[in-house]
């Protein structure tokens, strides 16, 4: 009972007692596996999304907030039960998941809806749905699942590496071709962290690293009018400040206009009065800013930097290769997409449609990054499974 | 204990399974750990800026989000009205409304258009200008559609509100003139502002202000204007309003009065009938003007929404300048209405006594050349107030050469000729009185015959008919009155400037009770040269002065052809008909100077005129201030229903009547006597 105790807080600190023991597989048992203080900051950001919609709905959970809930219920219970299945179960999806998030990208060019000059929707089943999200999924169980099956020894080989790079570039090319810069720019780097925390040999590195400058100039001249737009725009937002620039501006002023304290709930003068653009989507830790001020704005930093921390955390407690990359490939999903949204808001970065995870209004985000996090539980509840004839470095 | 059996499991790893290989944790740790470091560093970067824009940057970007909460706008004042001395309206405001297109509110925005323009007709201009203004603003900003909208097109647009999304009516204010062209040139008009105005005052770019072109609206702008008033309200971002918060009312602009009588003016303007003229009635005590009327005139609420050019040219193109204030910057000779300047003069001069008695055989020679009387057969021996009766033009040459243009002038002045009256008016001209200095400053000789000329009023003297009027006024009343246009301002009733206030005339009260018998004579005496402005009211007798004045040189040989009649020559080439008077003759309360342009003869086409002018002025007795029909003393006009008050016949545009010249002699002119001739 002690052994297979619950486990809540046990992320932070050492299980040597542990490490040995056999994995339990009754379902029950699992289920106190699951790290709850992580279900719990989870809630809790959700919670935060909640608050903040509330005030974007004009201070009802009409529009946006109620639904957002429902959203978070399922995926809360998909969260738990992802959690629960075995790795090996999710190794053989891996490659089913993959083919499924590649067609879905390839379906979303032919037949995709267009909204905003980008080809990003999809219609299933009456439901918009954005596969570039699921693709990000896809791609960090792929990998995971090719770098556990070739195991570290075997990273040496480039030739061994060749095939998880296009598996990456497929769905990164495929998102650039929507177009959708930022989220092809946030797959690219997830499967690059992926390389790199598999055990990628530093010359290979560096071999790969040296063209790149040359290659983001490549990358320029192919970008899409609005794509370079975006740039310039962020390089000069005052130059067309009710055009392209309005957006960033706008932020901008509603965060100051926050200070210290905040406007106080449900009073932020610009995200009631509709200045702000997207309030209730991509610009919603704006809203946070204004009516929260730097205190609220600094909270929800910390809150999303304690699930990126607790995510990686949770990675390198694992004792399979497996569950490590699995569990850095979400954690690093759900921190690129809190940098990348705040370095917008913020006018650090050209604006492009992401999403600030479990908090911004929308439901393809919301239920992929749930099931993400489900994955990332499940290498938690699993962490004590080992590789097969594989021997930890400091054990 | 870790033999699971794994389904995927290579050939590979099972031989391997023997010697345990490095699981390759201890790199993705350290691996991951620079990660996290990384990915801490990327985060603590982001709350050093969110301080950075929430707490150092905070003051300037609160103040931006207050202008972005807030949003002034400046209301437009309403523009003070123009009253005439009895409270009449004559320029005033009147509710209008506009169609305005909310272009983010409609998704269709050609298709409500064209619907709009089944209900209100919209022509190539208005589309062209709609989708201008399309193309140039933003989405949240309005388009105005069409403004001047009538109740009918206002009250249909609404009913059809439900197809016409984004469509929506504003209520505006335009400029009313209740008597179109009668006082078109004493108010003027307004019009919308041009970009230079709005350069100098940004206020005027707010919708609806107008700025005066003409007239009163342009002298008196400043006060008809108003301040502006602002109302701050909460918007959000597409500029809809949420609420008010502050609130400055403007100042409305303050209503002018005028001296004018719109009753007498109408009636002046009823008796000019279509004739190119011009007619200034002044209280002769004061200087207050009663009537002044310029003919033909134009409508002055066209202004107000922009004149057409094809209306533009129509007026510019008039050979009779219906947009010009013959009354005050027509210059004409003034003719034989010079004369008794010439005899003061004289007099004052003491080269000539009222006494002094000259030969008129019919003609008179200087250097060598024969200048003619109009009457060929001569007056006889005539003094100053026989020469005024018949208006003898010999005893004026002589007059005028013993006498020298020095005093002529400098008298000239004094009575308010060659002066530019000081009236409340733009485009106010000057006359001239010529010396033989002004004559050199302009490179020419002077001659003695330039005197002669000068002296009946020929030649190179020019007035224009407001300083007759002002002229006869100090003739009348031996007071220096200057003619004047304002009342009072803000409906106080100001009383009648009393005489006594009015300083006199810097001449001897003697010479002009000789002019003004002069004058009585022209009128009252047998042999009078204007019999016909002889007064029909028991009592009251009138003096006057008649003249006309040349254009044109007639050759000595048509002249002594014997043939020459002036009524026969072209309608351009005959002489204008000049007749200044003054009423009651013992107690001077009116003066009227009436110019009719090729009137051909003063004693019968302008002084007939005046004597009913007069008659008019005299019935009515304006100045008496005690008007019982006074129709409200406030800008109580009701829009579109301002009938001239009683009895008083309007006439059409005059513009209106056509463009051809009239040709027809007026009746009555059978056989004309030319009045005064070189």
């Amino acid at each position: 009972m002690k052994r297979n105790g619950l486990n809540t807080f046990g992320f932070l600190k050492s299980d040597r007692r542990l490490l040995r023991a056999e994995p339990d597989f009754r379902p029950m048992a699992r289920l106190l596996q699951v790290n709850w203080l992580y279900v719990l900051l989870v809630c809790v950001l959700a919670g935060v999304g909640y608050i903040a919609l509330y005030s974007a709905g004009g201070g009802s959970a009409k529009p946006f907030a109620g639904p957002q809930m429902v959203r978070f219920g399922f995926g809360l219970v998909m969260m738990i039960a992802v959690s629960l299945v075995s790795p090996r179960v999710l190794r053989m999806a891996a490659v089913p998941v993959y083919l499924l998030s590649v067609t879905l990208l390839a379906l979303v060019l032919r037949m995709g809806h267009v909204g905003k000059g980008a080809e990003r929707w999809i219609n299933l089943a009456g439901m918009q749905f954005q596969p570039s999200e699921f693709a990000k999924i896809g791609l960090v169980l792929m990998l995971a699942t090719w770098f556990h099956r070739i195991g570290n020894e075997r990273m040496g080989n480039p030739l061994r590496l060749i095939p998880p790079a296009l598996l990456t570039l497929l769905p990164v090319l495929l998102v650039l071709k929507e177009p959708n810069l930022g989220t092809a720019t946030i797959i690219g780097v997830i499967g690059a962290t992926m390389f790199f925390a598999a055990g990628m040999r530093l010359w290979q590195i560096l071999l790969l690293v040296a063209p790149l400058p040359f290659m983001g100039k490549l990358i320029y001249s192919h970008l899409h009018d609005y794509q370079k737009a975006r740039i310039d725009t962020f390089l000069h937002p005052e130059h067309d400040p009710l055009g392209a620039g309005y957006n960033i501006i706008q932020s901008k002023i509603a965060l100051g206009s926050g200070g210290m304290w905040g406007e106080g709930y449900l009073h932020g003068s610009q995200g009631q009065l509709n200045f702000l653009p997207e309030k209730q989507t991509d610009f919603i830790f704006t809203m946070i800013g204004e009516e929260w001020g730097f205190v609220g704005g600094v909270a929800v930093i910390a809150l999303l930097g304690t699930l990126v921390m607790g995510g990686m955390l949770i990675a390198i407690r694992s004792r399979n290769q497996f569950g490590r990359l699995l569990g850095l490939g979400i954690a690093m999903d759900f921190f690129l997409y809190c940098a990348v949204n705040l370095s917008m808001v913020m006018g650090a970065i050209p604006v492009g449609g992401v999403p600030l995870p479990l908090i911004s209004y929308g439901g393809s985000a919301m239920l992929t990054m749930m099931f993400g996090f489900g994955l990332l539980m499940s290498a938690w509840v699993h962490r004590n499974e080992r590789d097969p004839g594989t021997e930890d470095d400091e054990d | 204990m870790f033999s699971r059996k794994t389904p995927f499991r290579s050939r590979i790893r099972q031989k391997r399974q023997a010697e345990p290989v490095r699981s390759g944790r201890g790199v993705f740790t350290r691996r991951a750990l620079l990660v996290m470091a990384v990915q801490a560093g990327v985060l603590g970067v982001l709350g050093r800026r969110l301080y950075n824009l929430q707490v150092v940057d905070g003051g300037h970007l609160r103040q931006l989000a207050e202008r972005n909460r807030t949003s002034k706008r400046l209301l437009a004042p309403a523009r003070g009205t123009v009253h005439d001395r009895f409270g009449v309206a004559l320029a005033d405001n009147k509710v209008s409304w506009r169609a305005l297109l909310m272009p983010e509110e409609t998704t269709d925005i050609p298709a409500v258009i064209e619907r709009f323009s089944q209900i209100v007709p919209l022509d190539e201009h208005d589309r062209a200008r709609i989708e201008r203004d399309l193309r140039h603003v933003h989405k949240y900003v309005p388009v105005t559609l069409h403004e001047f909208l009538s109740w009918d097109d206002m009250a249909r647009i609404e009913l059809n509100a439900p197809s016409l999304p984004g469509v929506l009516v504003d209520v505006g204010s335009t400029r009313l003139y209740p008597f179109k062209g009668l006082t078109a040139h004493i108010v003027g008009y307004v019009a919308p502002p041009n970009e230079e105005d709005v350069v100098k005052d940004t206020t005027l770019s707010l919708p609806g202000m107008r700025v005066g072109r003409a007239g009163i609206e342009q002298t008196q702008e400043a006060s008809l204007r108003g301040e502006p008033g602002s109302v701050e309200m909460e918007v959000n971002a597409v500029g809809r309003v949420i609420g008010e918060i502050d609130r400055v009312e403007g100042q409305q602009g303050e209503d002018v009065r005028l001296t004018l009588d719109s009753v007498l003016q109408q009636q002046v303007l009823g008796r000019l009938e279509d004739r190119v003229a011009s007619a200034v009635v002044m209280d002769c005590r004061n200087g207050e003007v009663m009537a002044m009327v310029s003919t033909p005139s134009f409508d002055p609420s066209l202004f107000d929404s922009g004149v057409s050019h094809a209306q533009w040219n129509e007026w510019a193109s008039d050979p009779r300048t219906p947009l010009v204030d013959k009354a005050v910057s027509g210059l004409y000779p003034p003719g034989s209405t010079f004369k008794p300047a010439v005899a003061l003069a004289a007099l004052k001069s003491g080269s000539v006594t009222a006494q002094d008695r000259f030969n008129c055989p019919g003609y008179y020679d200087l250097g060598g050349v024969r200048f003619h009387c109009w009457n060929r057969w001569g007056h006889g021996m005539i003094n100053m107030r026989e020469g005024l009766k018949f208006s003898c033009d010999v005893y004026f040459y002589e007059v005028a050469r013993r006498c020298g243009m020095d005093p002529i002038k400098a008298v000239g002045n004094t009575m308010g000729l060659g002066v530019k009256p000081e009236i409340e008016l733009p485009h106010v001209r000057s006359g001239v009185i010529p010396t033989p200095e002004w004559r050199q400053k302009h490179g020419f000789h002077w001659n003695g015959g330039d005197t002669v000329n000068a002296g009946i009023g020929q030649g190179f003297v020019q007035v224009t008919p407001l300083e007759l009027a002002t002229y006869t006024s100090r003739i009348a009343s031996g007071r220096n009155v200057q003619p004047h246009l304002l009342r009072a301002t803000n409906d106080q009733i100001s009383t009648m400037a009393s005489a006594d206030d009015v300083p006199k005339v810097d001449l001897p009260p003697e010479f002009l009770d000789v002019v003004r018998g002069g004058m009585f004579a022209v009128v009252n005496d047998q042999h009078g040269t204007a019999p016909k402005a002889r007064l029909d009211l028991p009592g009251i007798q009138m003096a006057g002065k008649t003249g006309s004045a040349q254009v044109r040189r007639v050759s000595r040989a048509l002249r002594e052809s014997g043939h020459f009649n002036s009524m026969n020559l072209p309608w351009e080439y005959r002489p204008h008909a000049l007749f200044i008077c003054f009423a009651p003759y013992d107690n001077p309360k009116y003066a009227v100077a009436v110019v009719v342009e090729h009137g051909n003869a003063g004693a019968d086409e302008a002084a007939p005129l005046a004597k009913l002018i007069m008659t008019d002025t005299l019935l009515r007795d304006p100045a008496s201030d005690v008007r019982p029909a006074a129709p409200g003393m406030a800008s109580s006009v009701v829009p579109n229903a301002a009938p001239p008050p009683a009895g008083a016949e309007m006439p059409s545009a005059p513009a209106e009547t056509g463009t051809s010249v009239p040709t027809d002699p007026p009746v009555a002119q059978t056989q004309p006597e030319p009045g005064a001739a070189q």
